[in-house]
């Protein structure tokens, strides 16, 4: 069966994959940020998963305006870099995990979460800056195969927190029921707080974001509890987008260890993080939320 | 700064990009949407007022696009991440547009960023 093995919340800024394709990573503003990343980044080199699960949201580049789901899985074989209107990114094609994409979407279903899919699907910095943040020179391909999980936060109403932190759950044990013995890390990506339009541009809140990244490990119960005002008052209207890093969390499963988290201001206009925990069933059988099934006594 | 702007030119706080926004946006969304495809890109700049007349913008959204009124894009509907793809053609930054939402020069804007960001209570 397949494992969870990592899980990374991590800010996907555009200007920090700007940084690194045009080296400029040990410039004074830079440094301080890629410096701090650079734990988290030694530990996942050591531990290369089979497949990414990237929870993340489009940013008016492979969502356009007639159709905004709320949640979407990328099931195709292959994913282009979108030229989001400046040219592409000069990073490798994401290949598809096809297969686990196919079983992700059938479980969500069946566990009543209604998964749009994308057969095509160009995607944006909101994925390939975290894949970056993972692996910074990946050469000619990614060390890993991707599934790329959408979830709307830029159109009004979003999901709510609860349901992602559920959707996560779910999440979770779609993947440790795939019968193949793979590797998967979710990367939940977005954050923190932020806002880009209107006269609150430039709101940076340290006191939410040191909560949120404390509390991601040991209560993200609190978190969901939170409602999308709440974090659109608390974090800016784009600081939403860290409600994609319950998704993440709740496929972790109860028992997590955190390996190293950094947070920095500003990338641009936005306040930074990055948190790496490592899953009880990366060293053990089967994480204690699925103690008693019969995967657990493998 | 600030200061010297009308009211009525004021960003409002927060542009939260619901479902009439959407709507009253959609056009002017597309339109810069389209920016996406180099080929729009060189057509745009080549004629922007005929590129405008493609996409039916209200003359509200096409004055706001012709003369990179921001804020009144995001008055009208624009969502910061297509009138994004906008200001990018230009050269012009987030930064830039952090300014103009604030009534900051962009190097006022980029400071405050680089002491903390801004903090709203």
């Amino acid at each position: 069966m397949a494992r969870v093995v990592w899980g990374l919340a991590t800010s996907h800024v555009p200007s920090i994959g700007a940084a690194m394709d045009h080296h400029r990573t040990e410039t004074p503003y830079w440094k301080p940020l890629f410096d701090g990343y650079a734990p988290a980044r030694s530990w996942m080199a050591a531990h290369r998963p089979d497949v990414a699960v990237v929870v993340y949201n489009d940013h008016a580049n492979g969502v356009g305006l007639d159709l905004v789901p709320a949640f979407g899985i990328g099931t195709a074989d292959y994913y282009e870099v979108a030229d989001e209107g400046w040219g592409r990114r000069p990073v490798p094609p994401v290949i598809g995990a096809p297969e686990l994409s196919e079983h992700l979407v059938r479980e969500l279903m069946d566990a009543e979460f209604d998964i749009a899919t994308f057969n095509r699907l160009d995607v944006d910095h909101g994925l390939t800056v975290p894949l970056s943040v993972y692996c910074p020179d990946p050469g000619d391909a990614w060390p890993c195969a991707v599934v790329p999980l959408l979830v709307n936060v830029i159109q009004y109403p979003q999901p709510t927190a609860a349901r992602c932190l559920g959707l996560g759950r779910a999440l979770g044990r779609a993947i440790r029921s795939f019968p193949q013995d793979i590797e998967v890390a979710v990367l939940g990506t977005g954050g923190m707080s932020h806002q880009l339009a209107g006269a609150r541009a430039g709101l940076i809140n340290t006191e939410f974001d040191r909560m949120f990244l404390r509390d991601i490990e040991t209560d993200p119960e609190k978190l969901a509890a939170l409602s999308r005002e709440d974090y659109i008052r608390e974090a800016g209207t784009e600081g939403i987008e860290l409600i994609m890093w319950l998704v993440m969390r709740g496929a972790l499963g109860d028992r997590i260890t955190r390996i190293h988290d950094t947070y920095h201001v500003p990338a641009s206009n936005t306040a930074v993080a990055a948190a790496l925990f490592e899953t009880s069933s990366a060293s053990e059988t089967a994480p204690s939320e699925e103690a008693g099934e019969e995967e657990n006594t493998a | 700064m600030a200061g010297d702007t009308p009211r009525d030119d004021r960003a409002r706080d927060d542009y939260v990009q619901d479902l009439a926004r959407a709507r009253r946006g959609y056009a002017v969304n597309r339109l810069c949407g389209s920016l996406m495809d180099p080929a729009n890109r060189r057509r745009f700049t080549e004629n922007e007022a005929a590129y405008c007349e493609e996409y039916g913008l209200t003359p509200e959204q096409r004055r706001a696009v012709l003369e990179r009124d921001w804020i009144a894009l995001a008055d009208l509907g624009a969502s910061i991440f297509y009138t994004y793809k906008l200001a990018m053609l230009d050269g012009t930054s987030m930064q830039d547009l952090g300014g103009v939402f604030t009534g900051m020069t962009t190097e006022e804007f980029t400071e405050a960023l680089r002491r903390g960001g801004r903090s709203f209570g």
